[in-house]
């Protein structure tokens, strides 16, 4: 199967967020990610692990005054569409989440989603920081350090997560002109010995 | 029985459409050959096909990598390691992992385009350090060749004068980005050279091509032809010869050969029926990558070549090289929270460094380079992965790295763009005992045997690794940084990374003066069949540690003109 009749099948498929690429170029700028607002089905998550994953994903990247939170760039649905294009990630992913909910049941009595916001707070405290993590809790301590990572990747990779950026690159440039002078000055670095254009 | 494709004899058959092939192809239709061209792969094109200017938003995966699109869900190639179908084994106990493109183009489509020159010493390493062989020629013989393929590319490069890097007819290149100026800096301060890289990127409207747009998506695919690939600069011009039939999808099996035991054809499987095919020429040249060269030969036996095609020596699948590889990251202070500006550039770092350690007492005789990669690039699948290990290094936390919420948050904000790398390529030394060969027992898809593999590393490749790791990591400390990635152990082999994993695989059809331990003469003529060329890497005699592409074209380029010659001198 070719490239195009893949493309053509994916625009098909439920739940595509996946664009051609000649549509992608048309709508840039007008993309966005569906948000939780809109439609969507998990196909990996069940309902009570969806519910922590929002909860998770927003304390760890909250909103602010630059850009919104990672529920309201899509960030589940984003984790969602991994657990299924890489199956190897499903285990840690699902038992990871069981084991926080093990880990309130143990300290609270209650599950992730059911504690309070403090006492999520002391939970995550808990196996956030894994240079002073009780040894016991190296279980939660790695799944947190991929959960983490797998909600940056959700993030900044929206249109939102790189204006927050401030990524200014994917578009033509007519003339390099390299790094800024008041860069180079700022931090004291030379230029280039040899003509450059 | 053969299904013939048609009962046109050509006057050369060439496969493979990349860098090899698409020169030959290139030279030949120039020349006035009819030439048809097999391809294992479906046509692709960067402008239709490509990936250009794509936000990785508008993917659910945001450019992740997947078995078929290891190096991003946008890159440009068509392949991988593993392909369904297409299988390869190892001798037990050793590890090779094989990448192959299936497209018009090959891996030209997406390679880095680092294109530098092998200097004067890379040709004749033996007769230096007695390590090897060497090559038939000189660089004296191949620099016209590297002249012209410059010329008809285009790229970009300084005049450095640098010893054993012969410096090309560059245009301008781009000037360096801030994190580039920072390891000139550091570079500076522990005596390490740094010079402009050398891409094949046009900075300048060059033959009908235009200019680099500075986009850094080389690897998708360049949809104005501002770089090189085989289908932007090669395969254009030989079509328009009206000379060139290219047969897409079409997986050769073997060379067939005559009663005399020189080449009349190539059998073929279409991969869209899936059923066998000929096509019949009077020449045959192979580019379709160095083991997949060496696969066709060894499976094309016949009476006259029990031992496979061009074989008598036995040399065919031996002395297979690649580049030896290692990284190391660091983070660094100076370029925390800095104000954003348009880092993407040329797609590829602007600078390099050339191998430094001529003079130096080593435990090792050959060198390797150092390639830089850092900046803001633009955010996709993995990004900025393990922050856990790095945001509290510049920035005392009661607790550590880690942390989630607004901190967190910031912190992603302002160590974006903060770390670089540099990624060690060193040249692996040949040896008979390094090869690959026809599997016994395994076939693919198509029914062809497969080839099995058989390579480790010595200790000249560990301990020139080990060097590199140290340079680098000096390199890091002088920038005013902080090294990411704990030293490896002897044991981990420095970090080297399995070999096949830097794509710059030679050697497996080695030139040279005598048939007895050559399986070509000096033009990549087949010494046991005058009418079989080989024009990919496989004729590399040493893998030097500077890529392989420009010496691909360069070689190529040669050999196809002595083709034309043999044959206007009728002894073709």
């Amino acid at each position: 199967m070719d490239r195009r009749e893949t493309l053509k099948l994916l625009a098909l498929a439920p739940f595509a967020f996946t664009l051609s690429p000649s549509d992608a170029r048309l709508a840039a700028g007008k993309v966005r990610v569906a948000r939780e607002d809109d439609s969507f089905a998990a196909q990996f998550f069940t309902d009570e692990e969806m519910e922590s994953v929002r909860i998770l994903v927003d304390m760890i990247i909250p909103a602010d005054d630059r850009s919104g939170s990672a529920t309201d760039v899509g960030v589940p649905a984003f984790m969602d569409s991994i657990m299924n294009v890489r199956p190897v990630m499903q285990t840690p992913m699902r038992g990871g989440l069981a084991w926080l909910n093990s880990y309130a049941e143990e300290r609270f009595g209650v599950s992730f989603a059911e504690a309070s916001d403090e006492q999520r707070r002391a939970l995550l405290d808990a196996i956030a920081y894994p240079d002073d993590a009780d040894p016991e809790l190296l279980h939660g301590v790695a799944f947190f350090n991929s959960f983490r990572d797998l909600t940056a990747s959700g993030f900044w990779t929206t249109r939102d997560g790189m204006e927050d950026l401030g990524y200014m690159g994917n578009t033509f440039v007519a003339e390099w002109t390299g790094a800024p002078d008041g860069e180079i000055e700022r931090l004291g670095l030379g230029r280039a010995t040899w003509d450059t254009v | 029985m053969f299904n013939i494709n048609s009962p046109t004899v050509y006057d050369v058959a060439i496969v493979g459409s990349g860098a090899g092939g698409g020169m030959a192809a290139y030279v030949l239709t120039q020349a006035g050959a009819n030439v048809v061209m097999l391809e294992a792969g479906p046509t692709w094109g960067a402008a239709a096909d490509g990936d250009m200017f794509t936000w990785n938003y508008t993917s659910p995966t945001r450019g992740a990598s997947s078995p078929e699109k290891p190096f991003g869900e946008f890159d440009g190639c068509i392949g991988g390691w593993e392909i369904e179908g297409e299988p390869y084994t190892h001798v037990e106990g050793t590890e090779w992992d094989w990448f192959r493109a299936r497209m018009l183009g090959g891996r030209t489509n997406h390679w880095g385009r680092i294109s530098l020159r092998f200097g004067p010493d890379d040709f004749r390493g033996y007769s230096i350090d007695g390590i090897g062989d060497d090559w038939p020629i000189r660089y004296e013989e191949v620099a016209p060749y590297y002249d012209k393929v410059d010329d008809l590319v285009g790229i970009f490069g300084n005049e450095a004068g640098f010893y054993n890097e012969p410096d090309g007819n560059f245009m301008l290149p781009p000037a360096p980005r801030l994190h580039e100026l920072l390891v000139m800096q550091g570079a500076a301060k522990i005596g390490i050279p740094v010079l402009a890289n050398r891409l094949s990127v046009i900075t300048q409207n060059h033959r009908g091509r235009p200019a680099c747009h500075y986009c850094s998506q080389c690897g998708r695919g360049c949809s104005t032809g501002s770089n090189f690939s085989s289908p932007s600069v090669l395969l254009p011009p030989a079509r328009e010869s009206g000379n060139l039939t290219i047969i897409d999808s079409a997986m050769a099996r073997e060379v067939l050969t005559d009663v005399d035991g020189l080449a009349r054809g190539i059998s073929y499987v279409d991969r869209n029926d899936m059923q066998e095919y000929q096509v019949q020429a009077r020449a045959v040249v192979l580019a379709a990558s160095a083991c997949e060269s060496a696969r066709l030969l060894l499976n094309s036996t016949s009476p006259r070549h029990p031992n496979g095609l061009a074989n008598s020596s036995g040399v065919v699948g031996r002395y297979l090289m690649d580049s030896t590889g290692a990284d190391v990251v660091g983070l660094f202070p100076q370029l925390i929270g800095r104000p954003s500006y348009n880092e993407d550039g040329a797609g590829g770092a602007h600078i390099y460094i050339p191998w430094f350690g001529y003079d130096q007492e080593r435990d090792f005789a050959r060198g390797y380079h150092l390639e830089v990669w850092g900046g803001r690039g633009q955010p996709s699948y993995g990004f900025m992965g393990g922050m856990h290990e790095y945001n509290d290094l510049f920035d005392a936390r009661p607790r550590g790295g880690g942390g989630y919420g607004l901190q967190l948050k910031q912190d992603y904000r302002d160590l974006y763009g903060a770390i670089a790398g540099f990624a060690a390529r060193g040249e692996m030394i040949a040896r008979y005992d390094n090869y690959c060969e026809i599997d016994p027992t395994t076939v693919d898809r198509h029914g062809i045997p497969v080839l099995r593999f058989n390579v480790t590393w010595s200790d000249q490749e560990i301990n020139q690794i080990r060097h590199a790791q140290e340079s680098a990591r000096s390199l890091v400390e002088a920038m005013g940084g902080e090294v990411l990635n704990p030293m490896p152990s002897r044991d981990d082999g420095y970090g080297i990374l399995t070999p096949g994993r830097i794509i710059h695989e030679v050697g497996t059809v080695r030139m040279g003066d005598d048939p007895r331990t050559s399986a070509l003469n000096p033009y990549c003529q087949a010494h046991d069949a005058s009418n079989v060329f080989v024009a990919d890497a496989a004729p590399f005699v040493s893998q030097a540690h500077k890529n392989t592409t420009w010496t691909i074209l360069a070689m190529a380029w040669r050999t196809s003109e002595n083709i034309v010659r043999l044959r206007n001198e009728g002894k073709l």
